[in-house]
Formats: structure tokens, C-alpha cells, sequence
């Protein structure tokens, strides 16, 4: 099956990356194939290129990337959500005058309407949420 | 699917919280309309604290946090029409149909899996 997921959780801050981190090892171990990560809400925050955890803890950026590395799952992070959270890459940045991004590839900035689309493309959308 | 469903669409989306106290409320309707301008039906379950959304008066307030008033007016120009609300939630706030700001329907928390099944995709928030 074609899985996407949709993260709304903050990273540390609630359980849902974390769950949804787990979900994705177990469809794609099983053969599934995961086509998309949609961040919305504060699951924006999993895109913060920054984050800097204590090396005892899982990195979720990291692994969010790996994801995206080994598998090609795309990693969408809602942009209204994103901007007003200050969450910016290298273009939106510029675009506000703002020193310094917080967002960079894989992890890219989109419109909300990606998952609209997603929903109806995917067998699969699972909701990971607070 | 029941032939009498309560109501049928592309995706429901289920609010769950208040207006104000989190972005949760109007990051759900954005959600909603997309969908709807993507030429989606969609159908709205406000649901537990998520029935104060619907109450009359709602205005943006001390904190200068946006009213999310304004964004239920739209529905309509979305042809989101078909409201749904959890009748024992909205009188735990006290609230009847008569203090909403739209006209919503009603139904006990046992119809909520029929409205469920209803949908092809589902939404929470």
C-alpha cells in the first residue's frame, strides 16, 4: 500500500513524532511504500534545521531525513503554518528580509492544498497528533 | 454505507477545541477550506470543546488573536453546508441551538460512527 502520514505534533514536546517516526519503520519493514510526511500545525517545528538534542535522545531531524534519504519520502511542511511560526527557508527568508533559515531540503515549504491531493492520491493517510 | 446516512462527502473534519486557546480551531477550518476550493464536499463535526466555536459573538478579544467568526461566515461561499454538532457537548456549555452563530445539526454521540463511515477521508483537529 501507498502510505502518507500527517504529523501535527510538536518534536519533545508530544509523543506524535515520535509514534509516527515508529509507524513509518514498521509500513515500510512490511513493504509498504511511505510517499509523504505532511507537517502541520506544530509538527512544522520537526523541520527546524537547528534542533540540537542531547545525544541520549532520538534526533528526529535526523531521522525525518533518513527517512527521505533511504526510501525518497517526501517531507512537506505547510507553509502558512510554517511562516507564522518562524519557520523559513532560504527563499521565504529573503522574501521577509530575515537573516539566517530555519528550514533546507529535504524538508520543503508548501501549500496546504499538497494535502488535499495527498489524501485522495495515497491508500493511506494516518494522522499523528497531540 | 446506510441509505439513510446522516450525511456523505470527500472528507470530514473534526474540531475538537475552542476558539482562541490554540491555533487548533482555525488551522482545522483552513484546512476544510482548501479542501472545499479543491472541489472537495466537505462536511464539519465540531465536537467536546470544539461546540464553542459555534456560539454567537465570537470576537477577537484582548490578544489580538484573530476571530474565528469571520472564517465560519465564509463556509458557505465554500458550500460547506452540512454542520454537525454533538448535542451533549453544547449542553454541557450550558448552550442551545438558539445561541449558535449557524445553523448546525445536532446529533447524540452514538450517530458519530455513521458520520464516520460516511466519509472517505477524515480529518481531526
Amino acid at each position: 500500500m501507498r502510505y502518507a502520514l500527517l504529523v501535527q505534533g510538536a518534536p519533545y514536546s508530544s509523543q506524535a513524532s515520535h509514534s509516527a517516526l515508529r509507524f513509518a519503520s514498521a509500513l515500510l519493514a512490511r513493504g509498504h511504500r511511505l510517499e509523504c510526511v505532511f507537517f502541520y500545525h506544530e509538527g512544522v517545528y520537526n523541520a527546524a534545521r537547528l534542533a540540537a538534542p542531547p545525544q541520549d535522545e532520538p534526533h528526529l531531524h535526523d531521522a525525518w531525513c533518513a527517512l527521505n534519504a533511504e526510501h525518497g519520502t517526501q517531507l512537506q511542511v505547510c507553509i502558512a503554518a510554517a511562516l507564522r511560526r518562524g519557520m523559513l527557508d532560504e527563499r521565504e527568508a529573503s522574501r521577509h528580509g530575515k537573516h539566517g533559515h530555519s528550514v533546507e531540503p529535504p524538508f520543503e515549504l508548501t501549500g496546504l492544498g499538497q494535502l488535499i491531493d495527498l489524501g485522495q492520491s495515497v491508500d493511506r493517510l494516518v494522522t499523528f497528533a497531540p | 454505507m446506510s441509505s439513510h446516512a446522516l450525511a456523505t462527502g470527500d472528507l470530514l473534519v473534526i474540531l475538537r477545541h475552542a476558539p482562541h486557546g490554540s491555533s487548533w480551531l482555525r488551522e482545522g477550518l483552513d484546512a476544510a477550506l482548501v479542501a472545499a476550493a479543491f472541489g472537495q464536499s466537505v462536511t464539519l463535526l465540531f465536537q467536546s470543546d470544539g461546540v464553542l466555536a459555534l456560539a454567537r459573538g465570537q470576537q477577537a478579544g484582548p490578544l489580538g488573536q484573530k476571530s474565528t467568526a469571520p472564517t465560519l461566515d465564509m463556509l458557505a461561499m465554500y458550500d460547506i453546508e452540512s454542520l454537525f454538532f454533538v448535542e451533549d457537548a453544547l449542553a454541557s456549555f450550558g448552550l442551545t441551538q438558539q445561541d449558535l452563530q449557524l445553523s448546525a445539526s445536532g446529533i447524540p454521540v452514538t450517530a458519530i460512527p455513521e458520520l464516520l463511515a460516511g466519509h472517505k477521508q477524515i480529518l481531526t483537529f
